[in-house]
């Protein structure tokens, strides 16, 4: 239940050392997988806007982001006068640190046998296991909080209010779909998870989570970790047209390549905890040799099919306002999410409360949904402050100021990478 | 005694991280009465709460460390700087003048209560060093399995009643939060301001056009 067998007898050198070269491991691994993933989502991006991206440092412009990282490691670092020194140059560290902390509890392989140490191929295996991804996650606030108001600048502020405050309101449906992942499944353990999702249905349908559970607690998931990792199209907090940068308009050099370090590397971490909780992790197909190798191929294979799907939303969706990104986090995804956590509690009993709970929930949805539209038809504005519950007409605008042309915004697809790497 | 009790039942890893995390705890503690800037405290509250954290996992409670860092570092703090950041309170307080007069020296006396129940408490017989009385170390099963059936089986009303109560705090919290607008306010208030700001106004729906938080594109 929950814990490595490295440590089932007692920790010596040889155990000590294993331990140090499994997270030495793991972060040059992460470092590696963050350059190419950069270049990977420029190239894409590239296609997808067809242009050509980049090709000149190295083959296919591979090392274009090495480039670009010792480039920005040699600028002058910059500290703004009205920046508060301590927490403007703590901040950096605070995004980094929960992005490859969370990379540590997912399993990446399946159990090797090393010098005649069994152990499990990630970095640590905590009784607590998926709690300290929801943990983490709720650490990972603090960088973009604390670099948003110690920047000393209204830009900086704002989008670090408007993170914070999505990063809060996506937590719970993350944490929700989390809950139905580790109901099904009895621990907390990421390696619990992954054993539980191993074996098929009628001996070829993968007996993964996201089937298991049905499709809807992993779009919630997704949908969640989107907003959590501010990706487009849930990217408001760095928006580049209406706060030039967002949070870390005012971090410059070795800095700022941390904070773009941190967002590169929570997506990966991020796309593989989805591999974990709902994909099976390393399980797939395994043919009688090289046994320690499938695993870890299958586990990269469909990591890299999620970080394709990210960089595809950035290419193919517009960013939304902030009063649609709320109304999905409270009014859509946490609804959904906790009658769904019912509705697998209840078919873990039998599957008639099963049904019958589904039935229920969805009485109740078509409850929530009249109330809410008819609280909408009420005209009773509640979030008066951020947005008009409704656009003024051109009738309205004309009686108020005449001659007056109404602008209506207009939303634009992906930004096209501008000057430098973003 | 305490010597002979600490080289007995405490490996060496564990005193260590006894001590550094301790003294982090203590550091921090001090930290968010000492320092002047409230963001700073919130930061200082946030160590001694990892620091706890970190003491927790030291013990086999997992679980507990994790809602520690779940809970009062991922939500209460974050709230609290969320506040400090929205109203702009952060400044230095004057800290010469104190508004309630009597408020020191209670501090003092409660202080040195409380100290006095905590050497009281550490003479009693029933800190034996032992981790935990259930649980894996006892050959239990794991102390997240132990809590949950307390939790759901001995604890199960207290468990419910809780939850309602924080139930009915929520739906209380926005009744007592919610202001009655008309959906003309927006344009009413926009009436009185110059034309320049409708169009501004218009054009971008996200940003309240009275607080001076304009975004030109």
């Amino acid at each position: 239940m929950g814990a490595d067998q490295l440590f089932s007898h007692g920790v010596t050198l040889a155990v000590f050392v294993i331990v140090i070269v499994k997270v030495l491991v793991a972060f040059a691994a992460l470092m590696v997988a963050v350059m190419l993933m950069i270049w990977f989502e420029r190239k894409v991006i590239s296609d997808m806007q067809n242009r050509i991206g980049p090709n000149r440092a190295g083959p296919w412009g591979m090392l274009q982001t090495l480039a670009d990282g010792i480039k920005l490691f040699f600028k002058e670092d910059l500290i703004p006068e009205n920046s508060n020194r301590f927490v403007f140059k703590l901040a950096p560290y605070l995004t980094l640190m929960p992005a490859f902390l969370i990379f540590t509890i997912v399993p990446i392989g399946g159990i090797v046998t090393i010098f005649g140490h069994t152990t499990e191929l990630q970095v640590a295996d905590p009784p607590m296991g998926i709690l300290f991804l929801l943990a983490m996650s709720s650490v990972a606030v603090y960088g973009v909080m604390l670099a948003g108001w110690s920047s000393g600048s209204k830009y900086p502020l704002i989008g670090s209010i408007r993170a914070s405050a999505q990063m809060i309101s996506y937590e719970a449906a993350m944490g929700l779909s989390v809950a139905t992942v580790v109901l099904i499944t009895g621990s907390l353990s990421t390696r619990d998870i992954v054993l539980s999702q191993m074996g098929t249905f009628f001996s070829f349908i993968p007996k993964w989570n996201i089937l298991r559970l049905g499709v809807v607690p992993f779009i919630i998931f997704v949908i969640a970790i989107t907003a959590e990792l501010n990706r487009p199209p849930f990217d408001l907090t760095e928006a580049e047209q209406e706060l030039v940068g967002g949070f870390h308009t005012e971090y410059s050099s070795i800095r700022f390549a941390m904070f773009f370090l941190a967002e590169f590397m929570n997506t990966i971490t991020m796309s593989a905890v989805i591999v974990t909780l709902f994909l099976g992790g390393p399980d797939g197909y395994d043919p009688s040799f090289l046994h320690w190798l499938w695993p870890i191929l299958w586990f990269l294979a469909k990591t890299i099919v999620f970080l394709f799907g990210y960089v595809w939303l950035r290419g193919a969706l517009p960013r939304l306002r902030y009063d649609q990104l709320m109304d999905l986090g409270w009014k859509v995804l946490i609804p959904i999410s906790l009658a769904w956590i019912l509705i697998v509690a209840a078919m873990q009993v039998n599957r008639y409360m099963g049904f019958g709970l589904l039935v229920l929930s969805l009485l109740c949805a078509v409850l929530l949904f009249r109330s809410m539209s008819i609280g909408d038809q009420s005209g009773e504005a509640t979030d008066i402050t951020l947005a008009p519950t409704h656009w003024p007409l051109e009738s309205e605008a004309k009686q108020i100021a005449p001659g007056l042309k109404v602008v209506r915004p207009t939303f634009r697809s992906g930004t096209p990478e501008s000057g430098g790497s973003k | 005694m305490i010597g002979h009790l600490l080289l007995t039942t405490i490996a060496l890893p564990d005193l260590f991280t006894f001590i550094f995390a301790g003294l982090a705890a203590l550091v921090g503690a001090g930290g968010v009465i000492l320092a002047r800037n409230p963001v700073h405290s919130a930061l200082m509250l946030v160590m001694t709460l990892f620091s706890v954290a970190v003491l927790f996992v030291e013990q086999d409670a997992q679980f507990l460390a994790a809602v520690q860092v779940i809970v009062y570092a991922g939500a209460i703090v974050v709230l609290f700087l969320f506040v400090i950041m929205l109203l702009g309170v952060d400044r230095r307080e004057v800290t010469q003048r104190d508004p309630l007069p009597a408020q020191r020296p209670l501090a003092v006396v409660a202080a040195i209560l409380v100290l006095l129940e905590i050497g009281l408490l550490a003479r009693s017989h029933w800190s034996t060093g032992q981790r935990a009385v259930v649980g894996p170390t006892n050959g239990g099963q794991s102390n997240i399995v132990e809590l949950a059936r307390a939790v759901f089986t001995t604890y199960l009303l207290p468990f419910e009643a809780t939850s309602a109560l924080l139930v009915i705090a929520v739906l209380g919290a926005v009744v007592l939060a919610r202001r009655a607008a008309t959906p003309t306010d927006t344009v009413s208030k926009l009436n009185t301001e110059s034309s320049n700001i409708l169009v501004e106004a218009v054009a971008d729906p996200a940003i309240s056009s009275d607080d001076g938080q304009r975004s030109h594109q």
